[in-house]
């Protein structure tokens, strides 16, 4: 087994979560390259949506946007934006949305829309995209990111994303009827939310990772499972597909940067 | 009826001070040589609505052209925030920017119902939501026949929209192909629409009967531009410039290089100055 970085881990074992009977919803950054590398190895059947309008894409490199045209070109049927959150993401055929996070909080509440106060923000944030209906129309979540204690704090600055609220039944109260999120992946470890309380508990630590790190790292007080496992290390296979697929990104977001303008 | 245009008369004709304008595409098509026309001739006071202002609006709201902007995801596409649009947020600079903000289900059902004629669109959204709270635009509406409680938010009516398309007939219907995004719904729904056309071909010809064309009556004005929609793309012609998205960041970052740049590349250019932009990029296409 060659090394990995703690980035690598978290793609690996965040695709490891994706079926191929799954449809997934794909966010940009994080959840494209886990979504691809699930594609590439053992779920080569995925549907993979981007918001864009692209259903059932299998682009060769990832995305840099939502709408680069290979997810057009690879796509099983391309469609129009207003279609894709009606008749898709609404309709209720979607299994995964798979988003990223500038700020969570322990409950899977997700913030990418201000840091400070919403009428004067220290830092705007792009905003919620398609995130607010995607973490309450796909029938569960899967979240990704890096740990940090900036971006996992106790009390998110604006709720964008809904997950399970302030815990407990929150959702089913505001009549939000699918699962919402249910797996977040993490630099550092696998997490599942409590089944009564919702609160993100760490179910398994990736190789080389501590209690001690993920609290060092995380700004709630971390809970961990009774059984804590220990998430089983990239395989040969994993590791070639995400570094090929990076690599091939690279190259080719390079390839068309005019000569002497790197990207 | 459509009419053919040099870009700048479809602009002058079709924007006026303090209109509500869309400059729609999907991160596909983005109208940007329509938008520099626009820049170029120093339209204000405009309320610029778009699901994803990203570079274009950036740009327009460097430039002090904007009052308002409505919009559902600010940020430049994987690369990260917009960061003119930001020092207007943060700073009022270069003067208070007013925003209304949704998300892309409710833009994207906004603008449908801007097309179908209606005064609101109804879909399940928001549900947990905080921008419900800060927008007043954002209410709820309960399904008269199963009690449902349901997101409702005004139709989206521009006084004129701007995309960007592969080619155009002669007659002046127009076709968009690959990522078609939201610009049907966008020229629908918009009381004058402007379109700028990479060619124009004799007809249309053994293309699928079910291709996305906007008759020619749904269209005011068409513009040839080539290479119009860099450094986005158009599907067919030339890739995304995806160098560029990077490279903005930086220039974004600091207001005098943000100026020199716009100077430079904007407003001392035309629209002819497009199709050279994309000649690197043809092949990758």
């Amino acid at each position: 087994m060659s090394d990995f970085t703690p980035n690598e881990m978290m793609t690996i074992a965040a695709s490891r979560a994706l079926r191929s009977d799954d449809v997934c919803f794909v966010g940009i950054g994080a959840p494209s390259a886990a979504c691809n590398v699930a594609r590439l190895t053992h779920a080569p059947d995925i549907t993979l949506i981007y918001e864009s309008g692209t259903i059932g894409t299998a682009p060769d490199v990832l995305p840099l946007s939502i709408g680069d045209g290979e997810l057009c070109e690879t796509a099983v049927t391309t469609v129009s934006v207003p279609e894709m959150f009606r008749y898709w993401l609404q309709g209720g055929r979607v299994t995964i949305g798979f988003l990223g996070a500038a700020q969570l909080d322990k409950f899977g509440n997700i913030n990418t829309t201000v840091i400070g106060d919403y009428a004067h923000p220290k830092t705007r944030l792009p905003g919620g995209g398609g995130a607010p209906e995607i973490a309450t129309s796909s029938q569960q979540v899967y979240i990704t990111m890096a740990q940090s204690k900036r971006g996992m704090v106790e009390k998110i600055d604006f709720f964008t994303s809904f997950g399970h609220g302030d815990g407990g039944d929150h959702r089913k109260r505001l009549g939000i009827d699918t699962a919402g999120p249910t797996l977040l992946i993490t630099d550092l470890a696998i997490w599942k939310p409590d089944p009564e309380t919702r609160e993100f508990t760490v179910v398994s630590l990736h190789p080389g990772a501590t209690r001690e790190t993920v609290q060092e790292t995380c700004g709630w007080t971390v809970k961990f499972a009774e059984r804590l496992e220990e998430t089983p290390a990239p395989t040969e296979l994993e590791l070639k597909t995400l570094r090929d697929l990076q690599a091939r990104t690279k190259a080719a977001h390079a390839g068309t940067a005019k000569k002497g303008k790197a990207a | 009826m459509a009419t053919f245009l040099p870009l700048s008369r479809a602009v002058s004709d079709n924007l006026n001070d303090g209109d509500t304008a869309a400059f729609e595409g999907f991160t596909h098509l983005i109208p940007t040589a329509a938008a520099h026309e626009a820049i170029r001739q120093g339209f204000r006071d405009l309320t610029l609505v778009r699901m994803t202002p990203d570079l274009v609006y950036d740009q327009m709201i460097g430039m002090g052209m904007a009052n308002k902007a409505v919009f559902s995801y600010a940020g430049n596409p994987g690369v990260g925030l917009l960061r003119r649009l930001r020092d207007a947020v943060e700073n009022g600079f270069p003067q208070p920017l007013e925003i209304e903000e949704h998300s892309h289900a409710a833009m994207a059902n906004a603008y449908e119902a801007g097309a179908a004629g209606l005064p609101c669109a109804v879909f399940r959204g928001y549900r947990g939501a905080e921008l419900a709270r800060v927008n007043p635009n954002i209410k709820s509406i309960v399904c008269p026949f199963t009690g449902e409680k349901l997101a409702a938010v005004p139709a989206l009516r521009p006084d004129v929209t701007f995309i960007h398309a592969q080619k155009a007939d002669h007659k002046g219907n127009v076709l968009v192909e690959g990522i078609i995004g939201i610009q049907k719904e966008a020229v629908l729904a918009a009381k004058r629409a402007v379109v700028t056309v990479e060619e124009v071909v004799d007809n249309f010809a053994g293309i699928h009967p079910n291709a996305c064309i906007l008759p020619s009556w749904t269209v005011h004005a068409i513009a040839v531009v080539p290479g119009g929609s860099h450094p986005s793309y158009t599907h067919g012609y030339y890739a995304r410039d995806n160098a560029a998205y990077l490279e903005w960041d930086e220039i974004a970052s600091d207001r005098e290089r943000f100026r020199a740049w716009m100077q430079e590349n904007v407003i001392e250019k035309s629209a002819d100055d497009f199709a050279g932009r994309v000649a690197h990029l043809r092949k990758a296409a």
